[in-house]
């Protein structure tokens, strides 16, 4: 039995630095620049195609599911099921499911992603769709427009508004849930939050890739809004 | 504006049974739309005045029976073809919200591929036929009014100049005011355009003043009377249509005849009161005028005010037996 006596509390090393960092303070603006490069960039660029492909295959299998679900009602409750469940599935547990299966790749987070975007892309779809008055339906019909000019020239345009608002969520919550990631790769903004928090405890890091990661939310949102006024100039009119 | 033809629609022992019902929504209705005609379908709800109409573009399929337009059958017809060559006007309008007033109009002429610069041309020619500001073109439905809303339906339903309208109570969810206007204006523009048109309506004033003919539809979609609006009024072919029209149907008679229509009493020097009518007033308003008035008669005068004859009350009476 040894006693390690003047050891003192366990500190962490930061290193050589600024004096900001070595006394690890709050926000260290040296550390963003020098770290940018090697640390920040890289790590927002694959939050950036984590979040992408996981929205673009959520979109493209809740497109398709809705469409279905419009034109068959009865497929609605089924497949409004399985997306409810699959969004109720805790992150962390989803990755336990998916780890063995899918290993530690970027194949199990997109996964997951994709699986967390499909209920709130799905019902915006299809509320969106389900939405347009039955007499603007009716003119169609009555006017000899067949159903798929009906659905691509009048209900898809109306839909329009319901589908970015959903667009919107679906964008703002995966760039959040990605952060949960770096549990499984080292990728996304996620992973300068976990190397912070459980390697070093380095509070410049944490604050910086949180900052960036509310910062790609806000302006994800913000180019949705734009597109949605963009694409529906008869609303406010 | 170029009226082209206009078709002969004929109903021929035409049923429709929808399933889990004992009773027929139009059991057996045979019609004859002459050609450039308006024909009113009018009878209390439940009647099948509309499973009627929409059976003409095939939005509803009959069972039995057959339509024909001009002597084609509607089924043979391609559905799409057939509701393309058919105006279509409805009373929640359908507006496309996010199409501008000229994209909705245009609707029907792009469906046909017709080229860009006749679109155009159209467009703006329908937008001064309904009486609509050309600069109303630009704008989206939702900017417009009621009435200038079902201007632009109307306009749209005209656009590809189809030989036949089909109009579901155009003017149901409108105003009095605005109800009446375009009332006249549909009559003002039949008249220049010379369209068949079939016009459902619950409303029997709405179908005298509109229809050439009247269909009189009962419970069951069993054809109750067809005939004009006058002849009708005159003589109702049982008490169903009797009581449909209204005790009053010797006054709706009256709306019928404007003053220049008739003979009327020679100008004898002495002009009673100064009471005085344009020849366009229906015999109802002039006899309202006068009772209103307390006068025996009144002088029917001309556009210009010059005095053409003169109406008694006692008149008014001669010419409703005659009728």
């Amino acid at each position: 039995m040894s006693l390690v006596l003047g050891s003192g509390p366990v500190i962490p090393d930061f290193g050589e630095g600024s004096s900001c960092e070595t006394q690890n303070d709050f926000f260290c603006p040296g550390w963003v620049q020098d770290h940018w490069g090697d640390t920040l960039q890289p790590a927002l660029l694959q939050h950036l195609k984590l979040t992408g492909i996981a929205v673009a295959i959520g979109f493209a299998i809740a497109f398709a599911a809705a469409l279905l679900a419009y034109r068959y009602r009865r497929l609605d409750p089924p497949i409004g099921f399985v997306s409810d469940f699959l969004y109720t599935i805790p992150s962390l547990a989803l990755f336990q499911l998916l780890v063995p299966i899918t290993g530690l790749t970027v194949t199990t987070v997109e996964v997951a992603l994709v699986s967390y975007t499909l209920l709130i892309l799905y019902r915006n779809i299809l509320e969106g769709l389900r939405g347009v008055p039955p007499s603007v339906r009716e003119a169609a019909r009555g006017m000899g427009l067949t159903a798929v000019q009906t659905l691509l020239r009048i209900e898809l345009p109306l839909a329009a508004p319901a589908i970015v608002a959903g667009l919107r969520l679906a964008t703002v919550s995966t760039i959040s849930i990605a952060t949960v990631a770096a549990l499984v790769i080292p990728q996304g903004l996620g992973y300068p939050l976990y190397i912070g928090i459980t390697q070093d405890v380095f509070k410049t890091e944490i604050v910086a890739a949180g900052a960036l990661t509310i910062l790609v939310a806000l302006v994800a949102d913000a180019l949705l809004v734009v597109v949605q006024r963009a694409i529906t100039p008869w609303r406010k009119a | 504006m170029s009226a082209t033809s206009a078709a002969e629609i004929v109903f021929d022992r035409v049923t429709k049974m929808y399933p889990g019902r004992s009773e027929a929504a139009v059991e057996e209705l045979s019609l004859t739309i002459p050609a450039g005609d308006i024909c009113v379908l009018v009878g209390p709800s439940g009647a099948g005045k509309t499973t009627a109409m929409k059976m003409v573009n095939r939005l509803i399929e009959f069972d039995a029976g057959d339509i024909t337009i001009d002597g084609r059958s509607v089924k043979d017809f391609d559905a799409t073809e057939l509701r393309r060559g058919i105006g279509y006007v409805i009373q929640q309008v359908g507006l496309f919200p996010h199409l501008t007033i000229a994209g909705n109009i245009a609707t029907v002429p792009r469906l046909l591929g017709w080229p860009k610069a006749r679109i155009r041309d159209r467009v703006a020619q329908l937008l001064e036929l309904v009486g609509l500001d050309p600069e109303y073109g630009d704008r989206y439905p939702v900017q417009l009014s009621g009435g200038q809303r079902q201007r632009v339906g109307l306009a749209r339903a005209l656009a590809a100049d189809p030989p036949l309208m089909l109009m579901d109570e155009p003017f149901g969810a409108l105003d009095p005011i605005t109800r009446d206007r375009l009332q006249v204006e549909l009559l003002r523009l039949h008249a220049e355009v010379r369209k068949t048109i079939i016009f459902v309506t619950h409303d029997i004033d709405e179908a005298i003043k509109l229809g050439d003919r009247i269909a009189i539809l009962r419970q069951g979609g069993v054809l109750a009377q067809y005939d004009t609006p006058d002849r009708i009024l005159a003589h109702p072919a049982d008490d169903f249509v009797a009581r449909f029209v209204g005790a009053d149907r010797g006054l709706k008679r009256l709306a019928l005849r404007r003053l220049d229509e008739i003979e009327l009493e020679a100008l004898d020097g002495a002009v009673p009161d100064g009471l005085t009518a344009v020849g366009s007033t229906t015999l109802r308003d002039a006899l309202s005028l006068m009772m209103s008035e307390g006068a025996d008669a009144l002088v029917v005068v001309d556009e210009a005010g010059n005095p053409i004859g003169v109406l008694s009350v006692a008149r008014v009476g001669q010419v409703l037996s005659e009728l």
